[in-house]
């Protein structure tokens, strides 16, 4: 469990790829910086594009918990 | 006591299933049992897809209109009327000025995507479209007396109509400028959002060898943040900029609001059970096409078959019988890898697309079934 307080979370469980990751762009676009933003996605696809797409854009993976049925993803808006 | 069904939306999804609807269900229509309503906020019916031909030249806007009432069976009653709300516990729909509401037993909502440029600044003012019939004729304005420069196509909203749309643009455009010798003086640069150039993985492992070997430039991972129309250039979060001469773009989408409003989901997408179309939040309520959120592509083949099935389901409701019909994701598009070939895709949730060799043929085939559309908005193909 991790104690990170996310500003706004993106519930994109049972979506299919890309729609996890599309939900978290479009979450973190109208978010300020130095915001969280918990995305829960249960795609394995996430495990692999969210790490990227946060280094590409330069905003930071703050913690990936897994959960029973999915993942939490915790990136901070750079 | 007569059983009400209205149908919100006059796309394809909402015109095949009134069809449908009036062929399956005609022994009630004409006792008088059942009404159906087809209700649209205008008077045509709208096939987008000739709007990828029109910036080329090849189409006029008004090849893909048709008036609802020469489509949609005379068993249909058809209100040319503009929604304002839903309010699903009384099961009733609101209009704009002081009309009265209307009642509904079963209702359908095929409402189709917007486009909402606005949500990005500078692209309203720098960028064209093909996605809207003026968007296509501007964009034609433009394309067909651009001989030099950066054509930049930048797939901005997804989930957005027709997913192979953006390919298409840019391997038409190669193609279109390479038969006119004009390819080595124009620059074409194709933007997508993640780190592929499709959201399908299948398609996009297809579509990249072809553009390297087309030199069409790709930048993944670029999500447009603005484009500023008097230096010419677009700015994504991942900080990128490019230059441009000419900016397509796959505008952000959105739904209706009244959907959100209605409490039926976010974004105008209705939150339905990908199988059976029905609305999760509210009891009597399916959602087709673009508007039922089930994560496959926003494309006419998926509104039509969806239609299919909504029809049967709506149909066993009405004979007390159970509803058995499911949607099993099947997808069906024709992808146009230049001016005079395309490729094929078939595929539903358990089966992934496998791109057909492009071929001649397969574009004959796609002009074809665009013309033969009519039938399909009719209920007969």
């Amino acid at each position: 469990m991790t104690d990170i307080e996310p500003d706004d979370t993106v519930d994109a469980r049972g979506a299919a790829c890309p729609g996890p990751l599309m939900d978290l762009i479009g979450a973190i676009r109208g978010a300020e910086s130095g915001d969280v933003v918990r995305l829960l996605s249960d795609n394995e696809g996430s495990l692999t594009d969210v790490p990227e797409w946060a280094e590409e854009a330069g905003n930071e993976l703050l913690a990936v918990e897994e959960l029973d049925d999915h993942n939490a993803f915790y990136v901070e808006k750079a | 006591m007569t059983e009400r069904v209205i149908i919100v939306g006059g796309g394809t999804g909402g015109s095949v299933l009134a069809n449908d609807l009036a062929d399956r269900l005609e022994p009630e229509l004409d006792a008088g049992d059942v009404e159906v309503t087809l209700i649209n906020d205008g008077p045509d019916h709208v096939y987008k897809p000739v709007w990828l031909y029109v910036p080329f030249g090849q189409r006029e806007p008004a090849d893909g209109r048709r008036a609802l009432d020469e489509l949609v069976d005379d068993a249909v009653d058809l209100r040319i009327d503009r929604v304002s709300a839903i309010d699903t516990d009384s099961q009733r729909l609101r209009f704009d000025g002081d009309g009265p509401a209307l009642a509904y037993d079963h209702l359908v909502l095929a409402t189709g995507s917007t486009l909402e440029p606005e949500q990005i600044p500078g692209l309203a003012e720098g960028g064209h479209d093909y996605y809207s019939e003026s968007g296509s004729t501007a964009l034609r304005d433009e394309l067909l007396s651009f001989t030099e420069g950066e054509l930049v196509l930048s797939v901005i909203g997804t989930p957005h109509m027709c997913p192979a749309a953006p390919l298409e643009f840019v391997f038409m455009a190669d193609d279109w400028f390479r038969e006119r010798g004009l390819r080595e003086d124009v620059e074409i640069t194709y933007t997508y959002p993640i780190q592929r150039v499709h959201g399908n993985p299948h398609i996009a492992e297809w579509a990249r060898p072809i553009m390297e070997e087309r030199g069409i430039n790709v930048e993944t991972f670029f999500n447009a943040e603005s484009v500023d129309p008097d230096a010419e250039t677009i700015t994504s979060m991942e900080g990128t900029e490019l230059d441009y001469d000419l900016l397509v773009s796959i505008p952000p989408h959105g739904g209706v609001d009244l959907i959100e409003a209605a409490g039926l989901g976010d974004d105008g997408w209705v939150d339905v059970d990908k199988h059976t179309l029905e609305a999760e939040a509210a009891e009597n309520v399916y959602a087709l096409g673009d508007t039922a959120d089930t994560g496959v592509p926003n494309a006419g083949s998926v509104a039509h078959y969806q239609a299919g099935v909504v029809g049967q389901r709506l149909a066993s409701e009405i004979r007390d019988r159970p509803a058995t019909a499911t949607y099993d994701g099947k997808t069906l598009c024709f992808i146009e890898t230049g001016m005079d070939a395309a490729s094929f895709v078939e595929f539903d949730y358990e089966r992934p697309p496998s791109p057909a060799p492009p071929s001649e043929k397969l574009h004959w085939s796609k002009l074809a079934y665009n013309e033969s559309y009519w039938l399909t908005a009719r209920g007969l193909l």
